[in-house]
Parts: structure tokens; sequence; C-alpha cells
């Protein structure tokens, strides 16, 4: 019998879906070598369908997104029990990613932006999404918006991390083989090279020993040059910082790496360390003129912790000073 | 105080004793809180001090970290400019320092929580007068706490 598989979504933009289906042909190898048994994105299972199967009857179940909604939860630990494997996939189950940005803000806050204050909002009645309805006689349900993202490794156990705003499909056509041979490394382990982005550069020689940048640019303010390295240039680049394995590919599209890979296994939190390595290159010993260089970073939080915050140590704004 | 409207804080405001995470270089700072409590100057006992070799050493990881298990201010003592043994560690300590100081804010953590200083090995005076100082300041402001990384379902669906 071949081995089963999963793929779910959760708190997520789809990207990670598209990773799949750009395994392009080799799809075609995957799709031979196991059985896709749930795949909302692509195939009509249902729930009721997973719930039916014998608990640890799937092989390996690939989650992709964070933790939002009670559904999301209830949809991770039904996998789990399912899944002799799960396998956080992408950025947003590894650490929280872009949705988790939101740990700056609570629930209120959220809520009262999207459904009253907006520009585009017309909402006279101050409709609001509610767990719970009724209306001529039917009784209707919604998933629970919880007041914090979480990672998926913060809700249930998870056996191996796949890295990437989204991952490549490459990384995933590596695991599934791993997967197949029995050939996956210890559990715990994060799939991809633990080396940093630099390693992998093709900018890499270009990259000066020692960097002094007295002014940050952002990718709109500079003709970007397409062969020197990016952090030379003054552009803010994380790849000191940032696990390799996307083969530079943000890089070779000549824009600089925001750090969707996360730390290498040396680093126990990404964004204290990036901001760190960043912040050690600032080209000045003078205080004030520290000060107004590291203006160039208008957003720390944004800039390193983009796909991290909810994984953090601090992994989110303070709650007694929430909605400002 | 405005801003203790958690039930938590409220009850530990009466006798709070805010706990400071102390990283003191061992060439200066370090050697500066020994001559404070040589020559029986009184400080604040609220500090709880870690010898780094410099204060280059302190990673901003050790800060967060610092705040995360429970410290309610960070303090980061360092060599004058010029004076630093390793030539560039309190310059790189600086530049951290600031942005550091910078995304604290942006996560709610009120700046009074997070001091670099300069104190040299002969400063004992001025160690005594930054500790009591913070200590005050942290004291005012009530416990750190930091966000929950997630409330209970029943509480989510009573709001
Ligand atoms: S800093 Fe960026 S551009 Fe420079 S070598 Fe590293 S990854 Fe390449
Ligand atoms: S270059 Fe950086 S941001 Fe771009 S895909 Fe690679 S790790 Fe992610
Ligand atoms: S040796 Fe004291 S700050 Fe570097």
């Amino acid at each position: 019998m071949k081995p089963k598989l999963a793929f779910y979504w959760c708190a997520s933009c789809g990207g990670c879906e598209e990773a799949v289906v750009d395994l392009a042909e080799k799809v075609l190898d995957v799709v031979a070598a196991v059985d896709i048994v749930f795949w909302p994105v692509a195939l009509d299972f249902k729930r009721t369908d997973v719930e039916a199967m014998p608990d640890g009857s799937i092989a390996a179940a690939f989650i992709n997104g964070a933790i939002r909604t009670s559904e999301q939860e209830e949809m991770a630990k039904l996998l789990r029990r399912k899944a002799r494997i799960v396998v956080a996939f992408g950025a947003c189950a590894q650490t929280g990613g872009v949705p988790g940005l939101a740990n700056l803000y609570d629930r209120e806050s959220l809520l009262r932006a999207v459904y009253s204050e907006s520009p585009s909002t017309l909402n006279p009645e101050g409709t609001r999404p509610a767990p719970h309805y009724a209306t001529n006689g039917a009784a209707l349900e919604l998933p629970v918006f919880w007041d914090r993202v979480r990672a998926l490794g913060q809700v249930i156990p998870v056996d191996y991390s796949i890295p990437g705003c989204p991952p490549t499909p490459k990384l995933l056509a590596d695991a599934v083989a791993a997967l197949l041979t029995g050939s996956l490394p210890e559990r715990g382990a994060v799939l991809a090279p633990d080396k940093a982005l630099c390693e992998e550069c093709p900018r890499r020689e270009s990259k000066p020993d020692k960097l002094a940048i007295t002014r940050f640019r952002r990718p709109h303010e500079t003709l970007i040059e397409t062969d020197r390295c990016l952090l030379a240039q003054g552009l803010l680049c994380l790849g000191p910082a940032t696990r390799a394995g996307c083969e530079a590919r943000c890089i070779q599209g000549n824009m600089p790496c925001t750090g969707c890979f996360g730390a290498t296994s040396r680093v126990r939190d990404f964004g204290a360390k990036a901001l760190s390595s960043i912040a050690s290159l600032t080209g000045s010993n003078d205080e004030a003129e520290i000060i107004r260089i590291l203006e160039n970073i208008p957003d720390p939080v944004g800039t390193f912790y983009r796909y991290s915050l909810p994984a953090a140590p601090l992994p989110g704004k303070r709650p007694n000073r929430a909605g400002k | 105080m405005p801003e203790a409207t958690a039930p938590v804080g409220q009850n530990q405001t009466a006798a709070f004793e805010p706990k400071i995470v102390a990283f003191f270089c061992n060439w200066c700072t370090y050697l500066a809180a020994d001559l404070a409590g040589t020559s029986r100057l009184r400080y604040a006992p609220n500090v709880r001090v870690v010898r780094v070799m410099c204060s280059g050493r302190v990673d901003p990881q050790f800060v967060l970290e610092a705040f995360a298990q429970g410290a309610d201010g960070v303090l980061i003592g360092g060599c004058h400019p010029n004076d630093c043994h390793y030539q560039e560690g309190n310059y790189k300590a600086l530049r951290r320092y600031h942005l550091l100081r910078r995304m604290l804010e942006q996560m709610g953590v009120e700046p009074e929580r997070f001091r670099l200083e300069w104190i040299s090995a002969s400063e004992g005076e001025r160690l005594r007068q930054v500790v009591n100082e913070m200590v005050e300041q942290v004291r005012a402001l009530g416990p750190f706490r930091k966000s929950e990384q997630f409330e209970p379902a029943e509480e989510a669906v009573a709001r």
C-alpha cells in the first residue's frame, strides 16, 4: 500500500499551496508514489473523511499557515492524531509568518479596524463575525477568532519544519523523497541546509569582510546594481542571519533577503539576531550619528520579525498598551 | 496608575519589587559594582548581575530572553568610549542598543525599562545612582507583563 499524505492550510496566503503545485511534472512522481488523502485546495475530501480514518494512518501531514481560529486549531489537532509525522510547511506554520505581525494588535483593534474604521467599510449596524448566530430558526456557527496568532508548534507537537515564504518545490520534493526512503533526519529538524544564506549567495565574493553602512537604503530609494552584494550597497539584506536553502531567489531577482527561511540551529530568536547583525554594521561610533543612521530602518519589528513574531521571546505587543 | 488594568498587576503593585537584570562588563561596570560594595555604598538590591567579558557580548537575544523570563528591566553597563578592552565592543553595544530600544518601544516596552550606561571601574558612586534611579523608574511603571502567547477559548468566546 502506498503511504498516505495530507496537505492542509491554516492562516496563510495560498503561496505554500502554490509551492506544491510548482512541483510541476515532479508532482506526478509524488502522486505515483503516495496516496494524497486530503488536500482541500485541490481534492474534494472533507473533514469527516479525515475523522473516519484510523489514528496514525496518514504517513505525513504537511500543514501550512499559522493558527488564528478555533477551526484551524481543531484541524491541526485532528491531523496530529491521524498522521505519524506532522511537518510545519512554510514560515507561517514554522514561526507565525506575516499573519503573526497581527500580534502587534489585539483582537478588538483588528476587528474595529476591519469592521468599522477602514475607509472602504460601510457597516452602520456594526455587524461583527459571531461564533454563534441564529436566523430563521437555523443556528449558524463560525470559528472563533483568537486574540493571538500562534505558530503550529505552539498548538501541536511538530516533527519537522520546512522553512520559506513559501518553501521551494525542491525542499518539498526532497522531504517527500526522504520520507519514502526512510532517510529523514532526527525529529525536530528543519529540512533545509544549516548555514547562512550568504554562503550560497552568487554575490558572496563581493561581500566585504568589514562593512560600515552610513545609509540604509530601501529598494525604491536606489538603483540596485545586479552583481554586487546588496548589503555592500546599503540595502537591508538579512542574508547573514538567514538560513540557506532558497537558492538565494530574492537576490537572483535583485531584491534583498527579508529572512523568510528563519534562523540556523545556532540561533534561538531570528529577529533579535538579525537586528543585532544589521545594527552592528552601522558605520559610526558617534551616538547622535548612530541614531540618525538607524532611523533609516523605520519599522524594526516589521523588518526583523516579518516572519517570526509569534515564536519570539516577546511574541507581540504587550496587552496593557495594546490598541494604541 | 492608569496602566494597572489587569487584576494580577493590581495585586502585585503594593509590594512590587522590580527585578532588574544587569549585564555588566568584567573590566569596568562589574568592578564598579564591586567598588560600591567594598566602599559600602548602598544601592537597591533589585539588580541581578550577569558578568560578561564586554558589553559587546550582550546579544539582543539575551535582553529579550531576560524580559521573557520575568525581568522588569534590563541594564547594560560597559566601558566608556575608547576604553573597551576589545576596541569596538562598546560601540557595537551602542549601535544594537539604539535599534533594539526602538524595537522594544514598538512592542509596548517603556523606554525606562531598558538602559545602556558607560560606568568605569572607579565610578562606584555613579553605579549606585544609575541603579537606584532605574529601580525607582521601573517601580513606578509596575511589573513587566509580556504579551500572553494565547488566551483560553472560553474568554475569547465570552467577548
Ligand atoms: S548580504 Fe545578501 S547579497 Fe550580500 S552575500 Fe549575503 S545574501 Fe548575498
Ligand atoms: S532570499 Fe531570503 S526572503 Fe528571499 S526566499 Fe530566500 S530566505 Fe526567503
Ligand atoms: S571591555 Fe568593557 S565594554 Fe568592551
